[in-house]
């Protein structure tokens, strides 16, 4: 038995479902229901159950891309503010090698950096490292916060949102999963762009909302609505029926592609947007459990797998713990 | 203690030199101000206030006591600020901190120089009997410029107070039930708060904008267009000429601010 | 009993008007605002945070921190400010009941601070404290077993009745504030204070108890009215 639907906002305590569901992220168990440990929106995914928070800290995870703010410098490291309740060490052999130099002549505290996750220790510290496309130090630029929650819906299904925004404003932009997003570009484009951002955190839970925007932003710069309404973003809110099979065989080819991957790593330097933003595409598709058709996840892999390092871990992906407990 | 990015500092310096600020206002322009008064049924008189997110409560409580020996015959103004830690991550609890001592320290003396509040009017039995006005502010929500704010807060709540009427009864003090008075007041006063941005005077800073601002200066103002108080604080100094310009403007806006009351 | 008609016309199960508001200020991570009768209570939760107060922090666990404090101004005679014996008590049993419903294990070494300000008080300021908070840990993404909810019942003219106002706590007989957590019904905070019989004080818990199961109900609805589109 099942009490709830797909999307409905819950509340902490919320009987969602009975036993015969399982308890995903978002949820727990207790006296053979499923209850909500969340004020969010429930993601229903064959039997499994999850909550999608409205608001929550930034908790950092291997592989992650954030952006991070030098707090001090000390003997052999820097300390890093990664909007989250545990902060961030960056080592300094992770940007020298094993070759002496001043830290603070490199990074200086007050600097704003685009950052790897490199491990998480037990006690949730995160060590930094700068290995990936367009790490390193911000320069000019502006910086948004941002619920870390809320960047699913920033990037938009296959990166929607945040490439309407970057065409439409021209401004470069990086969003790190720390809920910490950098814009650089006109001086009014950045302040619109910001505008824009915290506009879309502010309804994230909406429907409708990239036509909202784009709306929004053709008003702001053309002084008239886009040309035709276009109807996509609804689809969001649908969800698939699920098909098993098909993230099996995701899955196998995700690891495929990633064993290949790992083989012949590709040294050149990408945009920082284009990294950070196609991993926040995976994140997104995970968040809101929603799988196109296969096609289209092969696509995106694809994609993925071209212009993403090897480091992030396939292990954080949630469709994987979904088929581990389906098995 | 909380860091600036290097890259918001330039940011928002770069903005202020073209005129222009990251919530589109101008220079010289306030953020949305809402006053309601009356908000404490337990306090002689209350407001809350809010300046853009800044928002702080004040309530007036009077409570009879002795006058100072040299002004026997007024009565006493107290002023107190809680920066609450609800306020602002960065406020912790415990004592008054010394920005929070400042704050009330310069919000009090707008309100004593300006001498708005009849002190004279409030003297029971002189040298004996006297009314002490405990002014308490809460700072709940910091987003900058909370001195303006509780400046006005204290200027709404004054102009709504209301005190029992005393009488001396057999050398006893007795308050009569049901009848009261307003708090004699003569005078209205605001004040106006600049931070220094790059080579720009600013006014309503944002918390941001504070964050970067090299230094403030906090000029009140009456409604008549007297300076009563002034109060420079920040890191750097400031040129004559930008203490004039600040001068300048606030008793301008002053009387736009007063309108709110 | 039952007929009784109490000093300010309520019946014996009749709460006094309730407010509630959730996400009311700009900094808080959460927030709440409540009035219940006269009293105005504002909530603050920052965190979880890192603290720096490392002698507070548990390696498997958030730990959370609560301050109770009533303004000067939210009482007939001026309060002195800061904290006092009264105040630091509540505090103390406010954590106290708000700790079971919360799930800290994801968050290690983290601190979750609690700040309920009493802006105006007039009876049951602890109770109303606690259901206030327990909206702005929702309202601040803490995860929660459930909603803690306070409310109280006490002993007046001989009569149990619910929710004591303050001119109730002051001539009555006995008050007995809890707090609960509703889905399991299991209580997080009971105190009693005053005179009751042992029949008396099942009674008052009963009555409590239900009090709190209509308070959690405006508790859901004013969450869900934040993020209700319009």
């Amino acid at each position: 038995m099942i009490y709830v639907e797909n999307k409905d906002l819950v509340i902490p305590g919320q009987i969602l479902a009975d036993d015969e569901y399982y308890s995903g992220r978002g949820t727990f168990k207790d006296n053979g229901k499923v209850c909500s440990s969340l004020m969010g929106l429930v993601s229903l995914r064959n039997k499994k159950i999850r909550v999608i928070p409205l608001k929550s800290k930034y908790v950092p995870k291997k592989g992650d891309v954030v952006i991070g703010k030098i707090n001090d410098v000390r003997f052999s490291m820097w300390d890093v503010d990664i909007n989250s309740p545990y902060s961030g060490i960056l080592p300094a052999f992770e940007v020298f090698g094993r070759e002496k130099k001043e830290l603070n002549k490199v990074f200086d505290v007050g600097d704003v950096l685009f950052l790897r996750v490199v491990d998480v220790d037990e006690i949730k510290k995160a060590k930094l490292g700068l290995k990936g496309r367009g790490m390193g130090k911000f320069k000019g630029g502006i910086i948004v916060d941002i619920a870390p929650t809320k960047v699913p819906r920033l990037i938009g299904k296959k990166g929607s949102m945040i490439n309407m925004i970057k065409d439409k404003t021209n401004c470069k932009i990086v969003v790190g999963q720390n809920g910490l997003v950098w814009v650089k570009g006109d001086e009014d484009m950045e302040q619109l762009t910001k505008n824009i951002i915290h506009l879309i955190e502010a309804e994230a839970h909406t429907s409708g909302l990239t036509n909202k925007i784009k709306n929004k932003l053709y008003l702001a710069i053309d002084g008239e609505l886009p040309p035709e309404e276009v109807s996509e973003e609804e689809e969001e809110f649908v969800l698939e029926k699920p098909k098993l099979q098909n993230f099996k065989e995701e899955l196998e080819q995700e690891e495929r592609e990633a064993e290949e991957k790992e083989a012949a790593e590709s040294p050149e330097a990408e945009d920082a947007d284009e990294a950070a933003e196609v991993e926040e595409t995976e994140e997104d598709n995970a968040e809101k459990d929603e799988k196109p058709n296969i096609a289209e996840v092969i696509e995106e892999l694809r994609k993925k797998n071209k212009n993403k390092d090897n480091t992030i871990s396939l292990g954080d992906n949630s469709n994987n713990s979904l088929i581990l407990n389906n098995k | 203690m909380d860091i600036v990015p290097e890259i918001t500092k330039q940011s928002i310096t770069n903005l202020v030199k073209n005129d222009k600020r990251e919530d589109g206002r101008e220079l010289t322009e306030y953020r949305d101000i809402s006053i309601e008064t009356n908000v404490i049924s337990k306090a002689e008189g209350s407001a809350r206030v809010k300046i853009g997110g800044t928002q702080v409560i004040v309530g007036i409580k009077p409570q009879l006591g002795s006058p100072f020996p040299d002004t026997p015959d007024l009565g006493v103004l107290m002023t107190n600020c809680e920066m609450l830690p609800m306020a602002d991550p960065t406020f912790e609890p415990g004592p008054p901190s010394e920005d929070s001592i400042e704050l009330a320290r310069v919000v009090d003396r707008g309100i004593r120089e300006s001498e708005l509040v009849e002190l004279d009017k409030l003297c029971v039995e002189e040298g004996k009997h006297v009314w002490m006005l405990f002014i308490d502010l809460h700072i709940i929500d910091n987003c900058g410029n909370l001195f303006d704010a509780c400046e006005l807060a204290v200027m709404a709540a004054l102009k709504t107070t209301k005190l029992p009427v005393a009488s001396i009864v057999d050398e006893e003090v007795v308050l009569s039930e049901d009848e009261t008075f307003d708090l004699p007041i003569n005078n209205e006063l605001a004040l106006c708060t600049f931070v220094k941005i790059g080579d720009k005077m600013v006014i309503d800073p944002t918390l941001s904008e504070e964050r970067v601002a090299s230094a403030r200066l906090n000029v009140g103002v009456t409604k008549d267009g007297h300076i009563c108080s002034m109060q420079k604080g920040g890191k750097e100094p400031l040129t004559k000429d930008e203490i004039l310009y600040c001068v300048n403007t606030a008793v301008g806006k002053v009387k736009e601010l007063i309108e709110y009351l | 009993m039952s007929e009784m008609i109490r000093e300010d016309g309520r019946k014996f199960n009749e709460l006094r008007p309730i407010k509630i508001e959730a996400g009311v200020l700009e900094r808080a991570d959460g927030s709440a605002y409540l009035e219940v009768g006269g009293n105005k209570i504002l909530v603050a939760v920052y965190g979880p945070r890192e603290s720096y107060i490392r002698r507070l922090l548990e390696p498997n666990s958030g730990v959370i921190r609560c301050r109770y404090n009533m303004a000067p101004f939210s009482v007939d005679d001026r309060k002195r400010p800061g904290p006092d014996r009264r105040s630091s008590e509540i505090s103390k049993i406010t954590a106290d009941a708000l700790r079971p419903a919360l799930m800290l294990e994801n968050y290690p070494r983290s601190m979750i601070d609690i700040f309920i300000e009493v802006i105006e008080a007039e009876g049951g300021t602890r109770c109303a404290g606690i259901t206030a908070a327990s909206v702005a840990l929702v309202d601040a993404g803490v995860p929660m077993k459930d909603i803690v909810v306070g409310c109280a019942a006490g002993k007046v003219n001989d009569e149990i009745v619910l929710d004591l106002s303050e001119y109730e706590d002051k001539e009555g007989q006995a008050d007995v504030p809890i707090a609960m957590m509703p889905r399991t019904g299991e209580i997080t905070l009971l105190q009693s204070d005053g005179d009751l019989t042992e029949e008396e004080f099942a009674k008052a818990i009963d009555l409590a108890m239900e009090g709190c199961l209509q308070v959690s109900e405006l508790q859901k609805e004013a969450l869900m009215k934040r993020y209700s589109t319009e």
